[in-house]
């Protein structure tokens, strides 16, 4: 099965003695989007960060299972080449203090590949990607800190297009946004869906329901129910699951 | 009976006030003082002639190039050697008893006196390794002893970048490497300059030292090896030998004029390279 472009294999982390994740069979299909939903602390955050990753940077992380993308596994690919497969878009907009225009051409300059032809037409396509060329295209040496959040945001986005991923982790990318950059953003999820696998980790459950094609729902390390996002909303087969999409609690 | 807050708030109020007018006070008094003493004597012949008659005469040419050459230098080795120890410190260790140890002898080197600098250069530099009094045993003396505030701040500002532009330049395939020298350097850029302004600074006006290991020739130094006379000495040895005051005044004024032009360009740059990312 070739369609498993992510996926865990009795997946267990350890922080110190913390168990947070426990025995995770994961899998998220290509070019969808697959949501991970749960209360804070369920560890749907330290699930997304294993893709790329991210959790060796923590000290004392152990983890046990297989983690595999694209069905390799992930300790076997090198980390530098990982990072530019498995993007991810952060929480709080974290754009570099720089200029636009050299948040733009950062990883463009780590893979050896700046050119200012190649710079021009990459920065084009990827700010048109995310919508900010017709705002940011005149005045790309304006700093990246000017911009209101949900700019900030687009262009950390834009910024991660240019490493060409093909995954894209994005960690509740929308709490630090107001509802219509909220929108404006899940629109941005819809259309590179076409290219991309995204999975994205959220609080706001209706944005769950709005932008995913795949839902899974984690509670204390375990991810309690996975399946077609209708399916988890409308039929959840565990009272756990119900009695969260209910708002019975979280 | 109490005393009335607002009337606490009050006197505070003017005390304060009366620090601060005190504090710039004594500054414009220094500054008026060499100026008005010095100015009369200072024109570009005393800037571009060289001292004659022990510096009766004659101008402060060769101690001004004297001065050039040993900052610049002292500079150029200092700051990679201190911002790379700033590195080393922050990013590429984790705290343990063997940073405690490297952090515990920069605080240290940073309060020695100066004079003990100048000792230890004149004693290793000068006569064990033979440089004799010497641009070059002056540069690394003066080096040791600008380092430690290098240093300082210079950690001090890597540890202001936030760790958040660490994580996402390594999510974005940087290797640690590239993460310091293309994000964190130059986001910590305006706090490691200031350390290399302070440093500036100290090298500028520092006596001791300097007479140890580079001595007071006032010959124009023309290689590594001579001898040579900075500002900050040729003033020292003007007033402290009576050589000549009008001479010692007009040289302060040089020095003064020139920190205080040093400062200028650093808070130019310094407010261009802020003002773009802020």
């Amino acid at each position: 099965m070739n369609d498993h472009v992510l996926r865990t294999d009795k997946l267990n982390l350890f922080y110190g003695n913390f168990h947070a994740l426990i025995d995770i069979d994961f899998h998220g299909f290509e070019k969808s989007i697959t949501a991970l939903i749960g209360p804070s602390g369920c560890g749907k955050s330290t699930l997304l960060k294993c893709f790329n990753r991210m959790n060796d940077l923590i000290d004392d992380v152990k983890t046990t299972g297989g983690i595999f993308v694209n069905e390799r596994r992930i300790d076997e690919i090198d980390i530098i080449k990982l990072r530019k497969k498995v993007g991810m878009v952060f929480q709080r907009p974290n754009p570099f203090p720089f200029s636009v225009y050299e948040n733009m051409v950062y990883g463009l300059k780590i893979h050896g590949l700046s050119n200012k032809k190649r710079n021009e037409e990459t920065m084009e396509r990827c700010l048109k990607a995310v919508g900010l060329w017709d705002d940011l295209g005149d005045r790309l040496q304006t700093s990246a800190l000017s911009l209101s959040e949900e700019m900030k945001q687009r262009l950390c986005i834009a910024r991660l297009l240019t490493v060409e991923p093909e995954i894209i982790l994005l960690d509740e990318p929308c709490s630090a946004l107001d509802p219509i950059a909220t929108m404006r953003v899940e629109e941005l999820m819809m259309d590179l869906k076409k290219d991309y696998t995204i999975l994205i980790v959220t609080h706001n459950m209706q944005q769950a329901a709005r932008v995913s094609d795949y839902t899974g729902f984690m509670l204390l390390g375990e991810l309690v129910e996975f399946g077609e996002t209708s399916q988890i909303f409308t039929s959840p087969k565990d009272a756990r699951t119900e009695g969260y999409i209910t708002g019975r609690f979280g | 009976m109490r005393i009335s807050p607002n009337f606490v708030d009050k006197i505070v109020k003017i005390g304060l006030n009366f620090q601060a007018f005190f504090t710039v006070g004594i500054l414009i008094a220094i500054v008026a003082v060499i100026f008005f003493k010095g100015s009369p004597y200072l024109n570009l012949e005393f800037i571009f002639s060289s001292p004659e008659d022990m510096g009766r005469h004659g101008g402060i040419f060769s101690t001004i190039i004297g001065t050039i050459f040993l900052v610049l230098l002292s500079i150029f080795i200092a700051t990679p050697l201190g911002v790379g120890t700033a590195i080393f410190l922050t990013e590429y260790t984790k705290e343990s008893w063997f940073t405690k140890i490297i952090r515990f002898g920069v605080e240290s080197l940073a309060g020695i006196p100066s004079i003990l600098y100048g000792l230890f250069g004149f004693i290793f530099f000068v006569v064990k390794l033979g440089m004799g009094w010497s641009l070059m045993a002056g540069v690394l003396t003066i080096t040791i002893m600008i380092l430690p505030t290098i240093i300082r701040t210079s950690e001090e500002a890597v540890k202001t970048v936030p760790r958040n532009l660490r994580i996402v330049s390594y999510s974005l395939s940087a290797t640690k490497w590239e993460t310091v020298t293309k994000v964190v350097l130059p986001s910590a850029g305006p706090g490691i300059l200031t350390g290399i302004m302070l440093s500036v600074g100290r090298a500028v006006g520092e006596t001791a030292a300097v007479i140890f290991t580079m001595g007071s020739s006032l010959r124009l130094p023309t290689s590594l090896m001579d001898s040579g006379r900075t500002m900050a000495v040729h003033f020292y040895i003007l007033a402290r030998e009576g050589i000549s005051m009008e001479k010692a005044y007009a040289t302060a004024l040089v020095l003064v004029l020139s920190i205080l032009f040093i400062n200028i360009i650093a808070y130019y740059i310094m407010n261009k390279v802020t003002s773009k990312y802020s």
